[in-house]
């Protein structure tokens, strides 16, 4: 067979793995590989930052669930896209993200642009790997790809020095991936089924606390066929929004430090809490030993270390969420004679308590005839797009107000930096999520100062057609932390200000894309109407209501019983 | 509580680094540690000593199987097994000493080294317990430098095979 040089078997990869679009930068390590791109079927979409392209190789995978692609160059390049790994680490993101390295005979010389990106994100990746010998190179990419999109889902980083790309090799014959110490464990244990089912069926006041693992395994379905067939209440993580429709009865909202009080009081209530693909994070737990005291816990992860590291469970299943959802469905299936359907009206005290907190203390705000309301504008963003577009937020008030007042019903909707709370995240992830969607309508909700941090990603948008819409809740705040000195640190706003902001306007100008500004209440809905219609990138700029806080909150450090409330 | 975990993994650049850093970044405790090569060359056996409650080792036993390139983990509190360590000491040996260090070091089994006019160089192989009983009886006749490999560890054979 005819030799081809390692740029083109990394291509052949790419296309092996069924990869359409990349995203990333070029430099002087990784020429080669964008040379044989030019060659191919494959887009690299060229951002702005490195970071950037991490991040909507994130959002692609996020939208579409397969595995994102991000091509870097050495060095600074790398370490650009640190902060984009680590955001899909934590998140538990399918990402492959190739980058190039010095020669080999360079490495460890402290050559130009090297760094050990290896050593760098060792803990910031599910696995990462040096290609040393030419030989190695095609499996090790089929294996991070392999690694990348099983078991939990994670970033994969393939280090490539430039020499061994230049070389050429012999494409060795597609093979399925072998490891043997790398073994995921997909199926649940059906005796732990079981145990489970029975005590649904028991419990007078049971929750299923829903996370980002049902998403990742488009488990939304069978989650949905479960928690309707029991009638169940669902609550969900910010992570697993979207993963049962939240204009459902059942559905109490997102739990945690800014989840509606009705979750957090029937979480603190529950006798029986079923957590399915999320793992006790302490913006959900806050204080532990406070933490649904009176109830037993089911916990399904495919991960073993989500299981007892934060609270102690009394049924874990360890597999995979869609595959242990179904065979919990098929448990009730199969045992006829447990009329789930009479058995649900046990729960009827349980609904009447909820529908209580519902009535108490729904979601709200004090609205304002003149002062535009940043929930009012998700709330509009939401109304004017039927609850269907793809939404991305960048990270602090603006992404709990999005994630408080737009409602899902669809998984893979939802895009938004859990984990790590990485700002800057929004708009590239939007990026991502337009350039595997192209006809949909995708929206970043943005902060003033969080779209700051990646607004370079304009022109990205711009020369790739991704008409993203940006809706800039602007208090001319860093809005969070000035929430927490308002509320813990007397007022005082230590570095919370910009003095200096752009005019978002002639920003987007600047870029050829459309600027549009509200002021009033009255304004925005033409805003976002027009915004929606129009073909091109659009920057909404919301001048809200600056000292607007985000509430319920759960002071960190206290139970999530004791809301600050509205 | 201490635990020993003996745990096989693939040998190949970085996975120590690996395991080390898992330690650190998440505050787990390693007393001891030891690595090698086994029979075959693609894998090597890390003995880690660290100490934590139940839980504690619970978790580092279930992330160091998240790690890619672990194959295996065994907590060998739960299993008999026979542990060694080695330590090399040179300890101050002066005519009036001289003799009563050879003394202690015969009843520990240890082997006289290396040998100078003041000092010997002195080699001792045990249990942990052991290689502290040694060190605790020669500390007041001076010891002068330390070096312990940390301990390594062996499951003992199942008594029906």
């Amino acid at each position: 067979m005819a030799k081809i040089t390692g740029a083109e078997a990394v291509v052949r990869c790419l296309q092996e793995e069924g990869v359409k679009i990349i995203f990333g930068y070029p430099g002087g390590a990784v020429i080669d590989l964008y040379d044989a791109l030019m060659d191919c079927d494959i887009t690299n979409v060229l951002v702005r930052h490195e970071q950037a392209a991490v991040h909507a190789a994130d959002g692609f995978a996020r939208v579409t669930g397969e595995v994102g692609v991000a091509l870097l160059t050495s060095g600074p390049g790398a370490t650009n896209g640190v902060t984009g790994i680590a955001t899909a680490y934590c998140d538990s993101i399918p990402m492959v993200v190739l980058t190039g390295q010095v020669p080999r005979a360079l490495i460890g010389n402290d050559a130009f642009q090297e760094v050990d990106i290896v050593g760098i994100t060792r803990p910031c990746t599910k696995h990462n790997y040096l290609v040393g010998n030419l030989d190695d190179l095609v499996p090790t990419l089929r294996e991070a790809f392999h690694v990348a999109r099983s078991g939990r889902p994670g970033p994969v980083l393939v280090d490539l020095p430039k020499d061994l790309i230049a070389s050429r090799l012999t494409f060795p014959d597609k093979a399925p991936v072998k490891m043997a110490n790398y073994q995921p464990n997909y199926k649940p244990h059906p005796v732990q089924v079981e145990k489970a089912c029975r005590k649904m069926i028991e419990a007078r006041q049971p929750v299923l606390y829903v996370g980002g693992g049902v998403i990742l395994s488009d488990a939304s379905r069978e989650l949905t066929e479960l928690a309707l067939s029991l009638k169940i209440p669902v609550t969900m993580t910010l992570m697993g929004l979207g993963a049962f429709p939240g204009t459902h009865q059942l559905s109490m909202g997102m739990l945690g430090m800014h989840g509606t009080y009705t979750a957090n009081m029937a979480v603190a209530e529950s006798d029986l809490l079923i957590a399915v693909g999320a793992r006790f994070d302490d913006r959900v737990t806050g204080k532990l030993s406070d933490f649904a005291t009176k109830a037993e816990i089911i916990h399904i992860d495919i991960d073993p270390t989500s299981i007892s590291k934060n609270v102690k469970v009394d049924v874990p299943i360890v597999a995979d969420c869609k595959n242990a959802l179904r065979a919990i469905n098929s448990w009730y299936a199969s045992h006829s004679e447990i009329d789930l359907a009479a058995a649900a009206t046990r729960l009827e005290p349980w609904y009447r308590q909820i529908d209580q907190w519902k009535e108490r203390h729904p979601l709200s705000y004090t609205d304002d005839p003149e002062i535009i309301k940043p929930q009012y504008v998700v709330e509009e963003l939401c109304r004017q797009t039927g609850g269907e577009a793809i939404i991305s937020t960048e990270v602090g008030q603006n992404q709990m107000w999005a994630a408080q007042f737009y409602t899902f019903n669809h998984p893979r909707h939802w895009l938004t930096s859990g984990g790590l709370g990485t700002m800057g995240y929004g708009l590239p992830a939007a990026i991502g999520a337009q350039m595997a969607f192209p006809g949909r309508t995708v929206i970043d909700i943005a902060g003033d100062g969080s779209i700051q941090m990646n607004i370079q990603e304009l022109a990205t948008a711009r020369q790739y057609h991704c008409p993203v819409k940006v809706a800039i809740l602007n208090n001319n705040y860093l809005g969070m932390v000035r929430q927490w000195q308002e509320l813990f640190y007397d007022r005082r706003y230590a570095s919370t200000t910009m003095d200096i902001i752009p005019d978002f306007v002639d920003l987007a100008r600047a870029f050829g894309a459309v600027g549009l500004r509200a002021t009033r209440r009255s304004e925005v809905e033409p805003v976002i109407r027009e915004a929606l219609a129009t073909d091109n990138v659009v920057l909404m700029d919301f001048k809200i209501e600056k000292e607007e806080g985000v509430y319920p909150m759960v002071p960190a450090g206290k139970a999530t019983t004791e809301m600050l409330l509205v | 509580m201490k635990h020993t975990l003996s745990v096989l993994l693939q040998n190949k650049p970085g996975v120590l680094s690996r395991v080390t850093g898992l330690f650190s970044g998440r505050g787990f405790n390693i007393e001891s540690l030891c690595v090698a090569e086994t029979l075959d060359p693609t894998v090597s056996c890390m003995t880690v000593v660290s100490k934590g409650d139940v839980g504690v080792i619970e978790q580092i036993t279930k992330q160091l199987h998240k790690l890619i390139d672990v194959i295996k983990v065994t907590d060998l509190s739960d299993v008999p097994f026979v542990e060694r360590e080695m330590v090399l000491l040179r300890v101050k040996a002066e005519a009036s000493t001289r003799a009563e260090v050879l003394r202690v070091i015969d009843i520990f089994r240890g082997k006289v080294v290396d040998v100078s006019a003041r000092s010997y160089a002195i080699e001792v192989t045990g249990s942990a317990s052991k290689i502290e009983a040694v060190i605790d009886i020669l500390r007041p006749i001076g010891i002068k430098e330390i070096v312990r490999t940390g301990v390594i560890t062996m499951a003992r054979a199942s008594k029906n095979k």
